[in-house]
């Protein structure tokens, strides 16, 4: 599957273009401000360290757009990244702890709007949330800084295939190595 | 203001006369020799580590930057009292700001050879002479400028204001795609 995207047309252009797949990556770190760095300051309301005589739910409708559109551009210039580099990137450990932290991080965040949100008329002006908010503030910022990390380690070669690896970490990222 | 624009031309003359001088050279030999500056590139790990923290700071920054530049324009939180939504930003900012600082002249240290060539536009000087020389106006902006804009008591968007958050927010973006660049040599 990743083998025959890697042989697209379009993935090898990627791959191969000098300024395109720059441009694409620059994007998607310079994005990092406007996505992340609005939850962050979202998570920091939940737990009632800023902006605290602010209304949650005023924060949520006035920031969500602007999050929305930068998640956006998130999910489109990391999808390119990952086309233009798919076997790599697919055996990479640190993209497939990003991976699980991302769905970690989605969980979270359903799990906030499925439960206390919802009860968000009796907690809105509150100066600090309840426990159950705090908690939910407190998981994304860790989440999201940990899928920081493990994105900007994607770089790196250490656990590639082409390396002698140990034994867990070529089960954790399907590497064929031939036996030593 | 005056003062201000005044240590604008200064610094940026400066920047540009040094530019490819010679008198960089011991500077950076001195920095990659300091005991810090060989811990780090000598490890394999500690530069990606310290890089990380470092993207760590420009989200925090990055997006306490971002929503009092966007309320000067009037958008996102814009009809929040200015001072009040400056003040608890201003601690995220300086928070990130402090870290951004601290890992970046780390980084510098591990591998300050890298930022002086006979090569100037071929090589990483370029980009990170670049960057200095905007966060050096991005920084006095911010604390001259800007600042003085977010203490004033104007309840909706008017006059200056608009303009201060786009300088802040256009300073802010060359030094970020300067930093973006250093990592490409």
């Amino acid at each position: 599957m990743v083998e025959w995207l890697a042989a697209t047309r379009g993935s090898i252009a990627l791959h191969e273009s000098q300024y395109m797949y720059v441009i694409v990556e620059s994007v998607h770190v310079l994005t990092l401000c406007l996505f992340v760095g609005f939850s962050a300051l979202l998570d920091l309301r939940l737990l009632g360290w800023l902006l605290r005589r602010v209304p949650v739910s005023k924060i949520v409708g006035r920031l969500m757009p602007w999050t929305v559109a930068g998640f956006v551009v998130m999910i489109v210039s990391g999808a390119l990244l990952f086309y233009a580099i798919p076997v790599r990137s697919y055996h990479s450990i640190f993209f497939r702890i990003k991976v699980v932290l991302l769905i970690l991080a989605g969980v979270n965040a359903w799990v906030f709007h499925a439960g206390i949100w919802r009860l968000r008329t009796s907690w809105d002006l509150d100066r600090v949330p309840p426990p159950r908010a705090r908690v939910a503030g407190a998981l994304s910022l860790v989440l999201w800084a940990a899928i920081i990390v493990a994105g900007r380690l994607i770089a790196y070669n250490w656990f590639d295939c082409d390396h002698p690896l140990p034994r867990v970490v070529v089960t954790l990222t399907g590497c064929a190595q031939e036996q030593q | 203001m005056k003062r201000a624009v005044l240590l604008l031309a200064v610094v940026s003359s400066a920047c540009a006369g040094r530019i490819n001088d010679e008198g960089w050279r011991p500077f950076a030999e001195w920095s990659y020799a300091t005991r810090i500056g060989t811990i780090i590139h000598e490890s394999a790990w500690l530069f990606a580590a310290i890089e990380s923290v470092h993207l760590l700071g420009l989200a925090a920054m990055g997006g306490a930057i971002l929503l009092v530049d966007l309320r000067l324009l009037g958008l996102g939180l814009g009809d929040e009292p200015l001072r009040d939504l400056a003040r608890d930003a201003q601690r995220v900012l300086l928070v990130g700001l402090a870290v951004m600082l601290t890992t970046g002249s780390l980084l510098y240290l591990s591998e300050a050879t890298k930022f002086y060539s006979v090569d100037f536009w071929g090589s990483a000087e370029f980009p990170f002479i670049y960057k200095m020389l905007f966060l050096a106006l991005a920084l006095l902006f911010t604390f001259t400028v800007r600042r003085r804009a977010l203490a004033s008591e104007a309840p909706v968007t008017r006059g200056v204001l608009p303009l201060v958050g786009l300088t802040s927010m256009l300073l802010w973006l060359c030094v970020a795609v300067g930093g973006r660049g250093i990592g490409f040599y």
